[in-house]
């Protein structure tokens, strides 16, 4: 139980900036690569993490659950999927509406992936909420499983930018991700079936 | 000049440019700008920009400040045989700046027709005005922007270009964006129906395969201009079917207009024939780059 809902962490983090790395290319045919647009793409993954974290630290007070848990991974492959068949009319659009490249990566940004990362932000508050099980034990659960989650991020980042765009398309690459997020739904939902997923009560 | 005078000039001017691209000659101004380092360099007569620390020769500009339009750099000069299939062009688009050679040259030649030239480097501009004498004017505009943005943009307004010039890759950094087919079909959709196209592209590194390619793919044949002497490619999309006989008409006509710039525009134009009967060098089965597949940075290391 304690090392799936870790491997749910670690899926969550590589994710999230794979994700990230990707938007860049994703903005680049229309707002080109400078700096504003890391700039922009930087901003909203932050700022969606923390609205995330927020929601995810809320939602986790009242029945936790390996089942509930493994339901954000569904809900945020849902909302990733669209970036795949979306993504260009909704940068023509802001294209044609918005002349200046900085706010209009900014505006992007927020449509592309504010969504699905506030709901891939949820990840990490929830999990520590099913780890902890003394008060004394909670720094350290959270220790580790912001270890987990950030060497999550750190290979995602790594195997995206080395080697994933060396060999597939931006798009089959996200639906990769979004295949990675079910199968983390699927393996958390057997595992609460097995019962492996009681929550822990203080 | 005296023949033996004019071949010892040369070489004082070869060996200046020689400094200039290594350690020596005399380092004018120096600035980090968002996007590469920038050098100007002086050596003898010959002044140089240069673009970050590792560069060849094809990353930077340089001019003789006593001949200051003659064109120092053999891919400059080859890109100028592209008149060779619009004589007379009225809209001429320039990606990428540099010291401005290639605008001011146009300017120069064409004082009526309308050039945009698109650099994403304010600092880059400045230089060049500095240093390098570039001024714009009412025929002559300079974008401050990113290309793909710009082109995009150019292609919701009326202005179509009867020659582009490609030469963006001042650096060694390649901007993936402005490599794909999507870029290159955005760009053809500026062009006129009898618009000519030349691209100073990549010679070496498994890149020269991709690349190609992905030209192939949008303008289908192209003439893979080369030197013997140089390691310089440059592709020409020419607009219109033009017999050699015309082009080597065209040649004489232009010869004493382009000679203060040293093209020597009628070997070009033998070579040019040469080259464009000549099959694919490169792997056409070579994955094209695209939006969705675009690691031009990572496949030229290779």
């Amino acid at each position: 139980m304690v090392l799936i809902i870790y491997l749910l962490a670690f899926t969550g983090g590589f994710v999230i900036m794979s994700l990230e790395l990707l938007g860049g290319r994703v903005l680049a045919p229309y707002f080109g690569s400078s700096i504003y647009v890391w700039g922009s793409i930087i901003t909203v993954f932050m700022l969606s993490l923390a609205i995330g974290y927020l929601i995810g630290g809320k939602w986790s007070v009242r029945r936790p659950s390996l089942q509930r848990f493994g339901s954000i991974f569904l809900v945020g492959a849902v909302l990733m999927y669209p970036l795949v068949l979306f993504a260009e009319p909704t940068m023509q659009w802001i294209f044609e509406w918005v002349d200046d490249p900085r706010y209009g990566s900014l505006l992007a940004s927020t449509l592309l992936f504010m969504v699905p990362t506030v709901i891939l932000g949820m990840i990490s508050p929830y999990s520590v909420r099913l780890l902890v099980e003394t008060v004394e034990h909670a720094g350290q659960v959270a220790g580790r499983l912001y270890f987990v989650s950030t060497l999550g991020s750190s290979m995602g980042t790594l195997a995206t930018s080395f080697y994933f765009v060396l060999h597939f398309e931006i798009n089959n690459i996200l639906i990769a991700l979004t295949a990675a997020l079910v199968v983390m739904f699927v393996t958390a939902t057997i595992c609460h079936r097995l019962g492996l997923g009681e929550a822990r009560r203080q | 000049m005296r023949p033996t005078l004019r071949l010892i000039a040369a070489m004082v001017g070869l060996l200046g440019i020689g400094f200039a691209t290594t350690g020596w000659g005399k380092i004018l101004h120096e600035e980090r700008s968002l996007y590469s380092r920038i050098m100007v360099k002086q050596s003898g007569s010959i002044l140089c920009l240069q673009f970050n620390v590792r560069s060849e020769q094809r990353n930077q500009s340089c001019i003789d400040i006593r001949q200051p339009r003659a064109m120092v750099f053999s891919y400059t000069r080859m890109s100028m045989s592209a008149l060779l299939f619009n004589p007379n062009p009225q809209n001429i688009l320039v990606i990428g700046l540099g010291g401005g050679t290639l605008p001011t040259a146009f300017n120069e030649l064409f004082p009526n027709a309308h050039i945009d030239a698109v650099e994403i480097d304010a600092a880059v501009v400045k230089v060049a005005e500095q240093f390098f004498d570039f001024k714009s004017n009412e025929q002559l505009h300079v974008h401050t922007r990113d290309a793909r943005v710009w082109t995009k943009r150019a292609l919701s307004k009326p202005r179509r270009y009867d020659l582009i010039v490609l030469d963006a890759f001042n650096g060694e950094y390649i901007p993936e964006h402005l490599m794909t087919r999507e870029y290159l079909q955005e760009t053809k959709q500026l062009l006129t129906a009898n618009g000519t196209l030349v691209a100073n592209t990549f010679s070496i590194s498994n890149l020269y395969d991709h690349e190609s390619a992905t030209y192939a793919d949008v303008f289908g044949n192209f003439i893979n201009f080369r030197l013997p002497e140089s390691g310089n490619r440059v592709v020409i999309v020419p607009g219109t079917a033009v017999d050699d006989a015309t082009l080597q008409q065209r040649a004489s006509a232009l010869l004493p207009r382009l000679r203060p710039y040293a093209v020597p525009i009628k070997r070009y134009t033998r070579m040019l024939i040469k080259d464009r009967k000549q099959r694919p060098d490169w792997r056409t089965d070579a994955r094209i780059l695209t939006d969705q597949f675009a690691p031009a940075n990572l496949l030229q290391g290779r």
